[in-house]
């Protein structure tokens, strides 16, 4: 299997260079064969693939790379441009109807999660403010229906059916939406295979008799080449004006939307990543090139943060941080806020440079286990939180008690503690601690923030730290097989390195 | 665990610290002469330079249009030792039906150094069929005296394990078995309905518990209730799930664990995948395999355009074997899985 994300391939590509100066030609196309393996593994079209590849190379024509200083990292930021160009740069505006209601059809394979889009659309729409209705036209398959009723009922979202042909029931719905008032309408409808005369028939029908104003593709992220196939044949019968990609929470990368939206020229609309109504958001494409990359999505990560944290307690703890200064306290706090934000599970998919088993790992951590750590600190003293160092053993039976836990696991949070203490001693220091994608993510937020016209001088200690240690780019060291024995093992390294 | 916190805790710090930053930096943005200007050279993007793209279609487009009769073209070559276009067009075949880069690459690779004494086609034909298993394709229904058997589906979402299971049922039970349904995938909505429905339909007995219920205690009802009533065969259905998430999967081990308890025996599962999915399924089949001990393959959609290529990897790199293919929408379409017709397909396309 396929360890190295393409991201840390190609800046091994880069070191390697580093010491001979010069790249040749056979060196570049070595690296492109790199990125040809890496987009055919993220399942991106064949054809797609090859435009692509010569994109690429003429991103990179010329002297670029003789005079760049960091040819990995060129290679790397002429493969990240040329994904957001074809997966297009901005993601698309919703206009709404001038006379409501505003008609969307969804139309896919059997399997891509059209239901369920059509449920979490609707939330959507309804968090914008709208007041969204849904028609469930898939009389194909058996409770189609009711599973649309269920999670209608779930979202506070009203459904029309009725027992008629599928052309019939979008008609009436959008009539009945007329009547209510509904502003958006939502049609679902079944699943069909590209290359079913008939029943593509009955869609391009359903969409004659509709005039809806959007339609979009929902596509399963996991899908392989024959993506391709599939959008253009809705393509032509439909007029798509994008895709909706599902299903994006597994590991799959998503090659899938790469070649779609190639071969059909119509923008990635929607993502949906998980099974909550709220797993649903606009596509991102600068986020799925990285992710494509495996470059994580620090964009999405600081936006949670934006959205979720208590930006002066954070502003506070960093600078205490920074000053080299951290206590238990600020380690409660910190937990806190990174709790707000949601799952581990979903906070580790965001963050670059993590690998499978942590990602694994963190999936399973059981919020029991977290509140078991609020417990152990809130059963010390203040004294004991400011300075642990005084707690002797009579204390740690003393805390264990109180926390209602062991004194095995009081010691443990003691000294991952005093690991964590040490490295943040070291950020202070101007040193990056080895902690698995930690690089990484500055370097990306840095580049994150320059692109959003924020300055850069925040990020120097940053910069001069990471220059400082280039080795810590790529660091996930720690993160290999010690990580696959033990769930949530020891991820910081040993203290002599 | 608390290393995890502390990891994210740092990372998030960044974030966090970052996002204060340009909160500030908002603010003060109308002072700053040029943000641009001050960014280090690298990170400033050279957007002259963007290629054509429009050309870049054309090609794509005609490219789709050739590549059916590529095949048609290598197979008319002669024999003897392959050139390098003949391999790369293999390559392209088996890449376009997503066998995927590492198994297509040993089978070029094989072909490079053994050449096509027997002509180009020959070669190819028998380069795959010898990287699919030799596993055996039947499907189980052998137990120990007073079990019954029991057919296990799993899989990631939407790949059809409902629909399967519909589809064997009515042919099961139209043979003169007496099948046992049970609901097992309490978490989708209306899931446990359409079930029910393949039930009413096939005339299958379904055993069902309220959304949220304990998936295996539905699949242990059912294998009671099969039993007392003397049933040939249970199918039990179970949610989709990720196969990245070990609490499921761990769920899915005790489904698999109740199931196989006297006097249920569990003899089959199956895992059913979509033959549109790419290269993802590889890692689904590793999971499942580990986590169920997956017996066998049910690929579902091959009716589409769609070539299921896929598990030719899974069964070169994971030995499972693929035994039932589905090749369209009624009970009759769901059939056996055979080799070499899907080789033929494969390379036909």
């Amino acid at each position: 299997m396929v360890f190295d994300t393409l991201s840390e391939r190609l800046e091994k590509f880069g070191s390697s260079l580093k010491s001979r100066g010069r790249i040749s030609p056979e060196d570049l196309d070595r690296a492109l064969g790199d990125v040809r393996a890496a987009l055919l593994e993220a399942d991106v079209e064949l054809g797609v693939v090859r435009g692509f590849l010569t994109a690429v190379k003429e991103r990179l024509g010329g002297d670029v790379l003789s005079r760049s200083l960091t040819p990995g990292q060129q290679v790397i930021k002429a493969v990240h441009e040329q994904l957001i160009e074809v997966l297009g740069s901005s993601p698309l505006k919703i206009t709404y109807a001038s006379k409501p209601p505003t008609v969307i059809l969804l139309a896919g394979l059997q399997g891509a999660g059209k239901t369920t889009t059509a449920a979490k659309l609707a939330n959507w729409f309804k968090a914008q403010g709208r007041q969204p209705f849904l028609v469930a036209a898939d009389l194909q398959r058996p409770a189609a229906v009711e599973q649309l009723r269920v999670l209608g009922s779930q979202i506070g979202v009203d459904v029309f059916s009725e027992l008629a042909n599928p052309v019939e029931v979008a008609r009436r719905g959008v009539a009945e939406a007329t009547r209510l008032g509904r502003d958006v309408v939502i049609i679902d409808t079944a699943g069909r295979l590209s290359i079913d005369a008939a029943l593509m028939a009955e869609v391009g029908d359903i969409s004659a008799t509709t005039t809806p104003h959007y339609t979009f593709l929902v596509i399963d992220s996991s899908t392989g080449q024959d993506a391709v196939a599939t959008a253009k044949t809705f393509h032509d019968t439909l007029e798509l004006s994008g895709v909706i990609v599902t299903k994006l929470d597994y590991d799959s990368r998503g090659g899938a939307v790469l070649s779609a939206q190639g071969v059909i020229g119509r923008p990635v609309v929607f993502a949906s990543t998980g099974e909550k109504m709220s797993e649903f958001d606009l596509f991102h494409p600068d986020r799925m090139a990285s992710r494509i990359l495996g470059m994580g999505d620090v964009m999405s990560l600081i936006e949670e943060a934006e959205r979720n944290m208590d930006a002066d307690v954070m502003a506070d703890t960093a600078s205490r941080m920074m000053s080299g200064v951290f206590t238990l306290d600020d380690f409660m706090s910190q937990m806190n806020q990174v709790r707000k934000m949601g799952s581990m599970g979903g906070l580790m998919r965001l963050m670059p440079g993590v690998t499978k088993e942590m990602r694994q790992a963190a999936d399973n951590v059981d919020e029991k286990q977290l509140d078991q750590v609020a417990a152990i600190v809130s059963s010390m003293t203040k004294e004991e939180r400011r300075n642990p160092t005084i707690i002797n053993g009579s204390r740690r039976t003393r805390i264990a008690h109180g926390s209602g836990t062991t004194v095995p696991a009081v010691n443990q949070l003691l000294n991952q503690f005093t690991q964590m203490q040490k490295m943040m001693k070291q950020m202070a220091g101007g040193n990056m601690p080895n902690v698995p994608g930690l690089g990484k993510m500055a370097q990306l937020a840095a580049r994150g923030a320059a692109a959003r016209g924020g300055d850069l001088s925040s990020m120097e200690g940053l910069e001069a730290a990471l220059a400082r240690r280039p080795g810590a780019i790529v660091a996930p060291t720690s993160g290999g097989p010690k990580n696959k024995k033990k769930k949530g093992g020891r991820v910081t390294p040993p203290k002599n390195r | 665990m608390i290393a995890l916190v502390v990891v994210a805790t740092v990372a998030l710090l960044f974030a966090a610290f970052i996002a204060v930053r340009r909160r500030q930096t908002r603010v003060a943005r109308e002072s700053l002469p040029s943000a641009r200007a001050a960014m280090p050279s690298v990170l400033v993007h050279d957007i002259a330079a963007r290629p054509d793209l429009d050309a870049l279609d054309e090609t794509l487009g005609s490219r789709l249009s050739s590549s059916r009769s590529v095949f048609d073209r290598v197979r008319s070559l002669g024999a003897g030792t392959l050139t390098q276009e003949q391999l790369d067009t293999v390559e392209e075949v088996l890449l376009r039906s997503d066998v995927g880069l590492p198994t297509t690459t040993s089978i070029v690779e094989h072909l490079r150094r053994d050449g096509a004494p027997e002509g180009v086609a020959v070669a190819v034909r028998s380069a795959l069929r010898s990287s699919l298993t030799s596993a055996s394709r039947e499907l189980s229904t052998a137990v120990e005296v007073g079990r019954v058997p029991v057919w296990l589906f799993v899989g990631v979402n939407g790949v059809g394990k409902t629909t399967t299971i519909g589809k064997i049922a009515t042919r099961r039970v139209a043979a003169g078995s007496k099948v046992v349904l049970a609901a097992g995938d309490t978490f989708r909505a209306a899931a446990a309905e359409q079930l029910s429905l393949w039930g009413e339909r096939s005339g299958a007995d379904v055993v069902r518990a309220n959304e949220g219920a304990d998936p295996s205690s539905v699949v242990h009802d059912a294998v009671e209730r099969a039993f007392a009533r003397g049933a040939d065969l249970v199918l039990a259905d179970t949610a989709g799930r990720r196969h990245t998430s070990s609490n499921l999967l761990d769920e899915l081990s005790k489904v698999r664990r109740v199931a196989d308890r006297a006097p249920g025996q569990v003899t089959e599962t199956l895992m059913v995948l979509d033959a549109t999915t790419g290269q993802n399924a590889l890692s689904q089949a590793r999971e499942f395999l580990a986590a169920a001990q997956v017996t066998g393959i049910v690929l579902t959609k091959l009716d589409g355009t769609a070539r299921g290529g896929i598990v030719v990897a899974i069964e070169h790199g994971l030995g499972i074997p693929v035994k039932l293919i589905g090749i369209g929408e009624g009970p009759e379409d769901l059939v056996v899985f055979d080799p070499d017709t899907f080789v033929d397909a494969l390379l036909e396309a």
